[in-house]
């Protein structure tokens, strides 16, 4: 669950930054603009709240699984 | 005459000799022929300018050697005579070993070095690029020690999104390198990690050491996902820091490679929700300044005033169609009056022109026979004239 939750994480980061390039540009018309500029404050939100409430795991590699290497 | 002793004999007594005599030596000289036999037993020669000894060194003995000797290499062996009755021969049985300086350390570092290079396992080519956002990071180093409470505190301030996956090890002495190698191993039969640290804290060359065996080497050559090697401080170089895909000074100067910065991260987000509401803003204002613009430029003003004028054109043109439409409707009636009456004389005229007669009887146009009254005067109407009868 983890795994998904950082890689959606990672998504919304470049999408982001992807969306923030494009209004930049100044290329895209209005009606689209209002459109990237709803979804980049949503991610924004998103990425805000997955990032404060995270919390560093630790995990020990089990020392059963050395039998697995032939060394 | 002596007495007559048989080979048995003799050897026995030499054994016996030596092997009391040199129950306890310590020897120094230079490494030649090493053989580390598949047994696990080492086999190897000492010798200096103008002598040589055979060496053995048992398994498990060995594995309390810090280092793998190599040829060349100038050592210390403590240990004591042994003689081997069948073959007739004398060796050193090995039970410790170290080398006879740093000198000699450093010179195996570079041969060994010069030795991978030489094969290319440092070439760049090789280099695994280092992934921004890493789900799992694996490390290789002793649970216990300062190295992995620095990393875990700096992935906790920087990247909390990440998993450390640590798989502890001894990181010097005796079968550290084995050790390593087993843990970098192990990381790699794990599906979803991303990066590796291989690292420790600092020490002296001597516990540093396992980090530039040629195994350990090798295993991170091999190794499918990124390492980044992190032994000791800032000047030291290990053979590891050569093979792996990144170097970095230290263990915790490794977390922070890995690791894109939380403060970071939080910058670019808050960025762009301060600055798009006013950039939005701006798009919309831009847009709205073009629309004023444009209505008040030249071009639109002289549109109204062309609009006006046609509006009077127009007016015009509808008076004088009006007045137009009544005249040519006046002089239509007038000319449908002068036709309607014209149509008549003309169709009959026509008639009587071909040579049909009428008949009139009474003012009244006699169309049958029997409506005639043959006796009584009636008038026959021909094209050019009339013709009585019975007048």
């Amino acid at each position: 669950m983890s795994k998904k939750k950082e890689n959606r994480f990672e998504d919304s980061l470049n999408r982001l930054q992807k969306i923030s390039d494009q209004l930049e540009s100044g290329e895209v018309g209005l009606e689209d603009s209002i459109k990237l500029y709803e979804e980049g404050i949503q991610l924004a939100m998103q990425c805000y709240s997955t990032l404060k409430e995270a919390e560093l795991k630790v995990t020990e590699l089990k020392k059963q699984l050395e039998l697995n290497i032939k060394n | 005459m002596n007495k007559v002793l048989s080979v048995s004999e003799i050897t026995g007594l030499i054994k016996q000799t030596l092997e009391e005599e040199f129950s306890e030596i310590n020897v120094i000289g230079e490494i030649s022929n090493f053989k580390a036999h598949i047994s696990g037993h080492w086999y190897f020669t000492l010798k200096d300018s103008s002598a040589q000894i055979s060496c053995t060194m048992w398994k498990g003995i060995n594995s309390y050697v810090f280092f793998t000797p190599q040829d060349g290499m100038k050592i210390i062996i403590s240990g004591r005579i042994t003689v081997y009755p069948p073959r007739g021969n004398y060796q050193i049985d090995v039970r410790s070993m170290k080398p006879a300086g740093v000198g000699e350390l450093q010179a195996a570092f570079e041969k060994l070095k010069q030795k991978l290079s030489a094969e290319g396992l440092f070439d760049e080519k090789h280099k695994k690029p280092i992934p921004k956002f890493p789900k799992k990071i694996g490390i290789v180093t002793a649970i216990d020690g300062a190295a992995f409470q620095d990393m875990k505190s700096i992935a906790a301030r920087r990247f909390p999104l990440t998993e450390l996956v640590i798989s502890s090890c001894k990181v010097q002495g005796e079968g550290a390198a084995e050790e390593i190698s087993k843990s970098i191993k192990l990381l790699n039969q794990e599906k979803d990690i991303d990066v590796i640290i291989v690292g420790r804290g600092g020490g002296s060359l001597e516990d540093l050491w396992a980090f530039n065996e040629e195994i350990v080497a090798r295993t991170i050559f091999e190794s499918k996902i990124p390492i980044v090697s992190a032994v000791g401080h800032e000047i030291d170089f290990t053979i590891s820091d050569f093979a792996a895909d990144l170097r970095a000074a230290t263990p915790s100067a490794a977390m922070e490679l890995v690791t894109p910065d939380k403060d970071e991260l939080f910058a670019f987000i808050d960025e762009f929700s301060d600055y798009f509401p006013a950039k939005m803003l701006d798009i919309v204002f831009d847009l709205k300044d073009n629309v004023d613009n444009l209505i008040s430029s030249y071009g639109f003003k002289n549109l109204a005033d062309v609009v006006k004028q046609k509006n009077q054109i127009l007016d015009n043109l509808l008076f004088r169609f009006q007045k137009g439409f009544e005249n040519k409707l006046l002089e239509r009636k007038n000319n449908l009056k002068i036709i309607e009456g014209a149509i008549q004389s003309f169709n009959i005229g026509n008639t009587l022109k071909r040579g049909f007669t009428l008949i009139q009887q009474d003012n009244k146009y006699i169309t049958r026979k029997n409506n005639l009254v043959s006796n009584k005067k009636f008038n026959i109407k021909f094209y050019d004239g009339d013709t009585k009868i019975n007048e």
